[in-house]
């Protein structure tokens, strides 16, 4: 099979940057990473799809010269289905917004749970206070 | 037959239609979804008969032979389709119970119960799916309608519970549309059995990429470790009857479809190093983390996470008594989590909190609850002779069948497993159910952070600075926001009392209605009837095995004469 490298170069620059942000903390960024993830997964089926051809209507060429459709058919769908899930999560980011201000994605439950854990250790009577309560980055107050 | 094969994904799919259009009316509403339901139980069951005595059920749709969609109905589907149809009617009474007294705002019925017929189809869909892109469509279509079940109401717990379930998922389809676009440029078809057929041609890296892609799509979606992180932080904020149904069913459409990659697509490379490593990792660390959590929500959505390895396990080992322990298991599975989070539901809503600190002496004033949450705890644990037991017993035999010394560990792996499970039940147990209000209360007040201890005294301890927003602990700085976090976690059920100023209060609801009690109590006594039927289901899940080994059924029923 021939592949197309212009567009396997395009898929890889978009599916590089969908991850970087993906990576990202607010949900719209993270929203625009995944539109670009899809988008190059879209390409990616057209050069599964093979050499370009000419358009597959039913006695309009000969069969051997045609595009393959399928792939065609499978990227619409898969268009259409990304259509939906943005809408849906451009949904939870305003919802998100209209809650707390921002459309952050949130800390995990249990990484919350752990910290109040680490909080209530260091409150605890037995805890070894090796500072006096002051983070390293903090001014040392002057006379005191 | 075949006519009934594609009903389980047209009735609902019409059935949801309807019912939206119907909206306004609920009476008719909710007489639509479980007329469906019915009807697909009963074509379900059908079709398990048919399967098992005349092979293979297979439709091309719209005839397009070979080129179309195919939908089978196999041993393995048929057995599926109808655990899960059984159990979303169950799930869907059990909602319509809590709908009529009035907790509306969990289960609003517009919404509601289109959206549960949905993915409904869905789940049908993947169990038929003869076609890789079939496939996708279904788990897009249960994903879709499990967003939207998900979110219900939009709440803050459940927005952020649901950012992370979405993005999670969105990822896995999108990581599973590459792996489709790379099947079809290496054999040209999407269709399982003439990939399959084709794939023994492929060189064996591209084959190798080829199984890895799917492999961990599939593993995202049944929450095999590493690929599990997402599930015990989304599932247990959600309504309980969709968190049941959730339990129950998504993953193990996940779980089906890894059986069916490796049974049918790669029969000659099993991966069972790897898998078994997989299964084992899922097993400890899902458990271990099922000890550690103080709500029975989340306890249950680890143990969920570490039995889904019992199941890899068994399809790793890729024998005949591996496969057929594992469908067992998926069987087993499927009826008890969802009765237990169903339950879970039940004591949600008579004792206020599913959170152990403030639950108390729930056997005394509720005898019947604490038999129905009993008998399915135990069977999860695997305590004999419920149909736990005879499920691990089974997938244990095949471990030692094996042979290998990784074979071996896992078995020693699955026996801990079982027990850690046994403790983690026995605690909620002892905790909510055993001992009285008056300790738990007692007990509660002695924690640090919780209960009584007001924020103002934190504050006022010396080793608390705060400091341009942040709260400087010893040589830790928190964010403001972060404690608060904390804290509300911490007492994350609002109204801050537990169980035993309820009862002084006298704010508690009095009985459970029947309407709820009924549906949970018949998802248990259907897994205490898979118990005594556990024999003749075992030879059927031998001969499903057998079929999975063997392919040839497969094969010439869905190409037909052109099977080799």
């Amino acid at each position: 099979m021939e592949v197309n490298l212009t567009l396997l170069v395009v898929v890889a620059a978009l599916m590089g940057t969908g991850v970087y942000l993906l990576l990202e903390r607010s949900l719209s960024r993270v929203l625009i990473g995944l539109v670009l993830i899809s988008n190059g997964v879209n390409i990616m089926f057209i050069v599964a799809s093979g050499r370009a051809g000419t358009s597959p209507f039913v006695g309009s060429s000969d069969p051997a010269d045609m595009a393959d459709p399928l792939p065609q058919a499978l990227v619409l769908t898969a268009i259409v289905i990304t259509l939906g899930t943005v809408a849906f999560l451009l949904a939870m980011a305003h919802r998100s917004w209209q809650l707390h201000g921002h459309d952050d994605v949130q800390d995990d439950v249990e990484d919350s749970a752990i910290r109040k854990l680490a909080i209530d250790d260091a409150n605890s009577d037995s805890y070894d206070l090796t500072t006096s309560g002051q983070h390293e980055d903090d001014p040392v107050e002057e006379g005191a | 037959m075949t006519a009934l094969v594609p009903l389980p994904v047209l009735l609902p799919l019409l059935g949801a239609g309807a019912a939206l259009m119907l909206s306004r009316r609920p009476r008719a509403q909710r007489a639509i979804t479980v007329g469906v339901l019915v009807a697909i139980a009963v074509i379900a069951a059908a079709l398990l008969v048919a399967a098992d005595q005349d092979g293979p059920q297979v439709v091309w749709l719209g005839q397009w032979k070979p080129i179309g969609i195919a939908l089978v109905a196999d041993r393995l589907a048929a057995l599926m389709l109808l655990v899960s149809s059984l159990v979303t009617l169950a799930v869907l009474l059990y909602s319509i119970g809590q709908g009529m007294t009035g907790d509306e705002s969990e289960t609003p019925v517009s919404i509601y119960h289109p959206t549960f017929l949905v993915l409904v189809a869905g789940v049908s869909n993947a169990f038929l799916a003869g076609d890789l892109f079939n496939l996708f469509v279904s788990f897009e279509m249960l994903l879709f309608s499990s967003y939207v079940l998900l979110t219900l109401g939009g709440t803050t717990a459940r927005i952020r519970a649901g950012t992370i379930y979405v993005v999670v998922n969105v990822l896995s389809s999108m990581l599973f549309l590459i792996a489709i676009a790379t099947v079809y440029a290496a054999v040209g078809t999407l269709n399982l059995a003439q990939v399959a057929q084709r794939v023994d041609e492929l060189p064996d890296h591209v084959a190798l990429t080829l199984q890895l892609l799917l492999l961990v799509t599939f593993s995202i979606k049944a929450a095999v470790f590493p690929l599990s992180l997402w599930l015990p932080d989304s599932y247990p904020t959600a309504p309980a009857p969709v968190t049941a149904v959730f339990a129950g069913l998504l993953t193990k459409v996940g779980v089906y479809a890894i059986m069916r990659l490796q049974t049918l697509v790669f029969p000659d490379s099993p991966l069972t190093d790897l898998l078994l490593w997989a299964a084992l990792l899922t097993m400890v660390i899902g458990i271990l983390g099922a000890i550690a959590q103080s709500d029975i929500k989340r306890m249950l959505s680890f143990t969920l996470v570490s039995h889904i390895g019992y199941m890899i396990f068994g399809v790793a080992l890729a024998t005949k008594a591996g496969l057929s322990g594992a469908i067992f298991y998926v069987a087993h599975h499927i009826t008890i989590q969802t009765a237990l989070f169903l339950v879970l539901g039940l004591i949600e809503r008579r004792a206020g909190s599913t959170a152990l600190l403030r639950l108390g002496g729930l056997a005394r004033f509720a005898p019947v609850l604490g038999v129905l949450f009993f008998i399915p705890a135990m069977n999860l644990a695997g305590i004999p002779p419920l149909s736990g037991f005879l499920g691990k017993v089974g997938l244990l035999q095949a471990g030692l069948a094996e042979g290998s010394w990784l074979a071996y560990v896992l078995v020693a792996g699955g026996t801990l497993t079982s027990l850690l499970t046994l403790y983690a039940v026995a605690k909620t147990w002892a905790l909510a159910f055993w001992r009285s209000p008056e300790q738990a209360h007692e007990m509660m007040k002695l924690l640090p952070g919780t209960g009584d201890a007001p924020t103002e005294e934190d504050a006022a301890s010396p080793q608390l600075v705060r400091h341009r927003g942040h709260v400087h602990v010893g040589s830790v700085a928190f964010g403001e926001r972060d404690l608060a976090e904390a804290k509300r976690v911490a007492d994350a059920d609002e109204p801050d009392r537990d169980l035993y100023q309820r009862i002084m209060d006298g704010s508690l609801p009095d009985r459970l209605p029947f309407s709820m009690v009924g549906p949970a109590g018949a998802l248990v006594l259907l897994s205490v009837v898979l118990t005594f039927l556990a024999g003749p289901l075992y030879g059927y899940t031998d001969r499903a095995a057998e079929d999975l080994r063997d392919r040839t059924p497969y094969f010439s029923s869905v190409l037909g004469e052109e099977a080799p």
